[in-house]
């Protein structure tokens, strides 16, 4: 039950145009005490189901610049394996709090907008 | 164009490596850097992002799921509230205010964050 009101309220939020993961994961570490890298895994996993949908619509819109966003893909698939094997080989504890930093400077940045 | 070439790997690179890393928080990055430094149109870079780390999200998680148990059970039940939330928040979408929507949000980010760093 817990978990569905998780999602739901996540759900809610991305819906909403606002990042999804930035409550999913902070909600399964604090309140279902998950680790840091399975709560990320969840929202990585959760996030793509959606994203097709989405795309495909975009798609259909013609709003997708094949070619720009190739090059982002380029660099990006370099940027995700990195990122993911520090991810994984690191504690869940120091990962958390690293995570945690990220959320704060987010969260200011939502107030001033 | 060159030199917008140049910008776009770097920047997703960047990109790919906090949405690695955090497992989450790839379009935050990627939709000012779209806009800003690339030029692209507010609604273009929202949907352009999304075709950017889709891919992305999807090697990640890979990644990790090659070192860790996937818990398929949580993941059901946090779909399945996250399908119907996600109808729900469209819809209130266009009945609240964006700019106090961002506030709460935001409160709560922080509230979190620090609940993270001291517990």
């Amino acid at each position: 039950m817990t978990l569905f009101i998780i999602g739901l309220l996540s759900g809610l939020i991305s819906g909403m145009g606002i990042g999804g993961g930035t409550i999913l994961i902070p909600s399964l570490t604090i309140f279902l005490d998950i680790s840091q890298q399975n709560a990320q895994n969840i929202n990585l996993l959760y996030f793509i189901p959606t994203a097709v949908a989405a795309l495909v619509i975009h798609i259909k819109n013609k709003r997708i610049k094949k070619e720009l966003i190739s090059f982002l893909i380029i660099g990006g698939f370099f940027g995700a394996i990195v990122g993911s094997y520090i991810a994984i080989s690191l504690k869940s504890l120091i990962l958390r709090r690293l995570f945690a930093f990220f959320l704060l400077f987010m969260g200011i940045s939502e107030i001033r907008k | 164009m060159k030199n917008n070439k140049f910008k776009a790997i770097s920047l997703g690179l960047i990109t790919g490596l906090v949405n690695g890393l955090f497992g989450s928080g790839g379009g935050t990055i990627a939709v000012p850097f779209m806009q800003r430094f690339l030029k692209v149109e507010e609604h273009d870079s929202h949907a352009n992002a999304i075709a950017v780390i889709l891919p992305l999200s999807i090697m990640s998680t890979f990644i990790y799921s090659s070192h860790l148990k996937v818990d398929w059970n949580s993941l059901l039940y946090v779909s399945l509230g996250g399908i119907i939330g996600g109808i729900f928040g469209a819809k209130l979408l266009n009945k609240l205010s964006a700019k106090w929507l961002h506030k709460i949000f935001g409160f709560f980010m922080i509230a979190a964050s620090i609940r993270m760093i001291i517990g």
